[in-house]
């Protein structure tokens, strides 16, 4: 079984599983006789693509503005809200508990509050994206910002390091894996979000366009649109990954 | 010897409060520690000899009696002069063995170039020559245990204070690490207290054997260990080294 371990055979099945899974696609289309109504064929869907009517390009470039800028919004605060809570404990005890209880909040039935608040359009859906992306990377740094060995605060203590000594030196960098792992879950929760706000209430983007195309029954574009969202969300999670791979040593990630 | 004592404590007495509850952590510590000697203070779990550990650090003050570290001419600075080697390595995942050895120059702040060439010395003292590079995943328990002496002696540090270094390693390996730290302790010429639950690698290392017990927390005994240097293995197995064990078990009341 160690073939199975090494990277390019790894990348070989990986390959393998995806090429099949299209070619399943086609064999079930194709010999099932399937309407191209409720299933359309990888061929139908790639067709889609190529018809300029549905503005791909701009749609695109809507939603993902609204996945990346709720992300990185999320990123931001997430982190900078963690920060401070490791640095005052008294705002940490006043206002952990409190957002725990917000995350409890199905962020999706936030969608119409924020219609009303702030009309339909790409804000509002970046909003929708930040606040389900948030609070992962919120808990997950505060957590890993917390998880400090007692004995290594006595090192850097009996060396008389400074308070930021510690945070620069141990408390960051040990803190950087759950930061990773928050990161990663938000990466697919902003997605689902960006979507979701689209659905509720919007003039622009590929959800929007769903809706659209859903009326007549192109189920090729509407595959084209999902496929493109996922695309969307690949790049942000291999970005994701490529970033953790760079700065976070191996044996140190969190699954 | 007319030579000054390099620790001097006299009825050192230690209290945690929790709540209202207080609990007698050390009762009356006395004891002398010459420049240069290897102590090894042995008793069961709770006994007060890690808390002994944290005052002599200067981590915790005590409540009561004298601890006098180091002479007039000569005085003690707790930050520079004391190296800590604890239970777990403690390696910073993220490190690299040779900048996890340089941890404590760069927290006091000492020239790197100096102390970059001092820690690959140490590395070799400590036999990871070749290992400098290497995450602390990539390797052995023990090998990581030595890095962390090695980091304990970067600073150049007067005292070394080492809390059952090898309490976690396998019964071989201890063995191995403990004539590893007598030619380390030979090679260095620091002074070092070794806390242990193990009788005889109390009386196999030290120069001089506290004894302390439970329950309540206090002194029971300090003697010298009348065994030639360098040890051996084989000295275990003399009648001299059953004697020093046998008034230990004796006195923690396994006899």
């Amino acid at each position: 079984m160690d073939r199975l371990n090494s990277n390019a055979s790894r990348w070989t099945f990986a390959i393998i599983a995806h090429v099949g899974l299209v070619v399943a696609w086609y064999l079930f289309v194709e010999l099932g006789n399937v309407p191209k109504f409720v299933m359309p064929s990888p061929q139908a869907t790639l067709n889609a693509l190529l018809n300029p009517s549905y503005g791909w390009w701009s749609n695109i470039a809507v939603t993902g503005t609204e996945i990346f800028g709720g992300y990185l919004l999320a990123l931001g605060v997430g982190v900078l809200l963690a920060l401070v809570f490791t640095w005052s404990h008294t705002l940490e005890a006043l206002f952990l508990p409190l957002l725990v209880t917000l995350n409890m909040i199905p962020k999706v039935a936030l969608g119409p509050l924020i219609i009303v608040w702030f009309k339909y359009g790409v804000f509002p859906n970046t909003l929708m994206a930040f606040s389900i992306a948030v609070f992962p990377i919120l808990l997950t740094t505060a957590r890993g910002l917390r998880e400090i060995e007692p004995e290594l605060l006595d090192l850097v203590r009996s060396l008389r390091g400074s308070r930021w000594q510690l945070f620069t030196k141990i408390q960051l960098p040990g803190a950087l894996p759950y930061i990773f792992s928050g990161m990663k879950v938000a990466s697919i929760l902003a997605v689902a979000g960006a979507v979701v706000g689209e659905f509720l209430g919007s003039d622009r983007g590929l959800g929007y366009l769903m809706l659209q195309v859903q009326v007549t029954l192109d189920t090729p574009a509407m595959f084209m649109a999902v496929l493109l969202i996922t695309l969307i969300g690949m790049l942000l999670y291999g970005m994701v990954l490529l970033l953790e791979r760079l700065l976070v040593v191996r044996d140190a990630r969190v699954a | 010897m007319s030579e000054e004592p390099f620790i001097h404590l006299a009825g050192v007495r230690k209290v945690y409060r929790t709540g209202r509850k207080e609990h007698l952590a050390i009762s009356d510590a006395t004891f002398d520690v010459m420049p240069g000697e290897l102590v090894s203070l042995v008793g069961p779990s709770g006994c007060g000899k890690s808390t002994l550990l944290k005052i002599l650090s200067g981590l915790h003050p005590h409540d009561g009696g004298e601890v006098r570290i180091g002479s007039a001419t000569h005085p003690f600075d707790p930050a520079r002069d004391v190296g800590m080697v604890f239970q777990a390595p403690l390696l910073l995942k993220w490190r690299r063995i040779i900048d996890n050895v340089l941890l404590p120059a760069e927290i006091l702040g000492l020239p790197m170039a100096a102390a970059r060439g001092r820690a690959r010395d140490l590395l070799a003292l400590v036999g990871l020559t070749g290992n400098e590079d290497k995450y602390p995943y990539e390797l052995s328990g023990g090998m990581q245990q030595r890095a962390a002496i090695a980091r304990a002696l970067v600073h150049d540090p007067r005292l070394v204070l080492m809390d059952e270094p090898f309490g976690a390693l396998d019964a071989l390996t201890r063995e191995k690490m403990n004539l590893e730290l007598l030619r380390i302790w030979k090679e260095s010429g620091k002074t070092i207290v070794f806390v242990t639950h193990g009788i005889s690698e109390a009386v196999f290392l030290g120069t001089r054997v506290v004894v302390f017990t439970a329950g309540p927390a206090r002194m029971a005994d300090n003697f010298a260990i009348d065994l030639a240097h360098p040890r051996t293995l084989d000295m275990k197995t003399n009648e001299q080294f059953g004697v020093y064990t046998r008034r230990i078990y004796r006195l923690l009341g396994m006899e």
